[in-house]
């Protein structure tokens, strides 16, 4: 179900303005990489561009190459939406459709795209609950709508709803910013368990979530206020934690910035 | 820092003055706001209750002469029935597309903005104009005939930029991040807006539509020159003159003597209350449509 995805000197803009630039790395199939930096330096530009959704944005557009295994997602005649259903994402906010119950919620992906027979989709249903810990909580009460559950369990919706449609990727944009440390906890558990299925990116402020969770770990930074955002440097995920080869990573993730 | 100190104080005596003077000024204008409507309110049960009977609501004027007691406004209910429901029909789903397009798809081109422009100096337009322009357009250069429709027409005119307007506003509401959420999850954008966006706005876009239905439902100038007079029942919106409330109103207060003016009152109770009526239905619609019942 993963893949690996290759990007290649990618630069994004906003109008015009140019928020990153040249930006190369791997993302390694079935493993957690995440992007820290300070708030500005185009580490959630750069995710969306991973699943085309910077350019949903009036204005934006990118330049550079993203594949994923033998596709050029950038490619003449790729087919953005098609992209966005092989790459989901979670964002930072919990956002349930209000007007959808639980279960059309985690349904709504399939049901937009294609025709499922019931027993189709209750399988479905379950497995994604199941798969983001959240079928216990509310198997009773799946015709309830979305937005009566807390916050945490309203974003382990959201991920049950991006797993449903069988993404290859998954792409996190702070799942934990606006939830406790105890959802916190339960969204960090459900990633080291999905990383077997899918690869995992995930974009954090927290360093020390980013040191729990992930396997790489890809320090973002930018010159100066109003330049692009660039990437300093990437590597495992406890070497950029004990000894990185850059002196600004160092500096950031010791709290001397940012 | 030169500031003093702040320290804490009891509440100063003007400051609890100028506290009740406010609250007295506003409690005040929302008396005054509230007076012509309960006064409209009261006049019109007062005088109508005394012809707002059954033969009134099943009867024409057929054959009731001018000094007769008796006679009623079937004709008329069913005449702004239905050129109501045609103006909806018509308004409703251009004001809506125009509204999809203005919110979803133009993004700040010269064509949203002369859109925009268009809607706002239709939105200004006197309605006998509306009526004038059926009547030039329709009547006199197609030579179409006096009908219910050609009311309708009129009607929709003045009800699509209030339409528009409405849907607009609510479409912005829709949180963006639902929008994205869609998108993510490899939804095409058409799809997102008939799932996702138009579900969300619904509620308001009823109430929005219920308000340019009240709205044109009680105009009278553009049906004088559209759908003529008529006291006989005509149930074919298409062809021939047609009766509505509003130029019933108009017509039977304009006669002298008591029995008309009497029907007029009853007329423009049973206005108020169809239009109550149809907002109780939307009311219940958005309701039995609204995500918390089912929680």
């Amino acid at each position: 179900m993963a893949k690996q995805i290759e990007v290649t000197d990618v630069d994004a803009y906003y109008s015009g303005h140019k928020a990153i630039e040249g930006i190369s790395m791997t993302i390694d199939a079935r493993a957690v990489t995440a992007f820290i930096g300070p708030s500005g330096c185009g580490k959630s530009t750069f995710l969306r561009t991973l699943n085309r959704m910077h350019e949903v944005i009036p204005g934006a557009t990118v330049t550079g190459k993203i594949r994923m295994e033998e596709q050029d997602l950038y490619g003449a005649g790729v087919d953005p939406v098609s992209v966005r259903r092989t790459i989901g994402m979670v964002f930072q906010r919990p956002n349930p459709f209000p007007t959808m119950s639980i279960y059309d919620n985690v349904a709504a992906g399939l049901r937009l795209n294609h025709r499922y027979s019931k027993s189709e989709l209750d399988g479905i249903v379950e497995e994604s609950l199941k798969g983001a810990n959240l079928w216990n909580e509310v198997k009773d009460r799946l015709p309830k709508p979305g937005s009566g559950l807390s916050g945490g369990q309203q974003q382990r919706l959201c991920i049950a709803r991006a797993i449903a449609v069988r993404p290859q990727v998954l792409l996190m944009d702070e799942p934990c910013s606006a939830l406790d440390p105890i959802s916190t906890l339960a969204i960090e558990d459900l990633i080291a368990k999905l990383k077997q299925e899918f690869t995992i990116v995930i974009v954090t402020h927290n360093m020390q979530q980013a040191a729990r969770v992930s396997d790489k770990t890809a320090f973002f930074n930018l010159a100066a206020q109003g330049q692009p955002g660039k990437l300093i440097e990437m590597d495992e995920t406890t070497k950029i934690f004990t000894s990185p080869s850059q002196k600004a990573t160092e500096d950031y993730i010791t709290g001397r910035f940012g | 820092m030169s500031a003093v100190t702040p320290e804490i104080q009891r509440i100063s005596g003007l400051r609890r003055f100028k506290d009740k003077g406010v609250q007295v000024l506003v409690y005040l204008a929302f008396a005054i706001a509230v007076v012509p409507l309960v006064s409209v309110l009261w006049m019109v049960i007062a005088n109508g209750l005394a012809r707002f009977d059954m033969e009134f609501l099943t009867h024409s004027m057929r054959n009731i002469g001018a000094r007769d007691a008796g006679g009623g406004a079937y004709h008329a209910i069913i005449g702004t029935l239905e050129q109501v429901a045609l103006a909806s029909l018509i308004s409703v789903p251009i004001g809506l597309l125009t509204a999809v397009y203005l919110v979803e798809y133009g993004t700040n081109g010269r064509l949203k903005r002369s859109i925009s422009f268009f809607v706002d100096i239709m939105t200004g337009v006197p309605s006998v104009v509306a009526g004038l322009f059926i009547l030039a357009f329709w009547i006199l250069i197609l030579g179409m005939p006096f009908s219910g429709f050609a009311g309708a027409m009129a009607l929709s005119i003045l009800m699509l930029p209030t339409v528009v307007r409405a849907a607009e506003e609510m479409l912005l509401l829709v949180p963006n991040d639902l929008r994205e959420a869609s998108y993510a999850l490899g939804v095409s954008k058409w799809r997102t807006i008939v799932k996702v966006v138009l579900p969300t706005a619904f509620t308001g876009i009823v109430t929005g539509v219920m308000l340019a239905v009240a709205r044109v439902a009680g105009e009278t100038a553009p049906l004088l020159l559209t759908v003529f007079f008529t006291d006989s029942i005509n149930n074919d919106p298409f062809s021939g003159p047609q009766m509505g409330l509003p130029l019933y109103v108009f017509d039977q207060a304009a006669r002298p003597n008591d029995t008309a003016i009497d029907r007029a009152w009853a007329a423009a109770l049973t206005l108020i209350i169809i239009i109550m009526l149809l907002n109780l239905a939307a009311r219940l619609i958005t309701y039995w449509r609204s995500p918390a019942r089912k929680r």
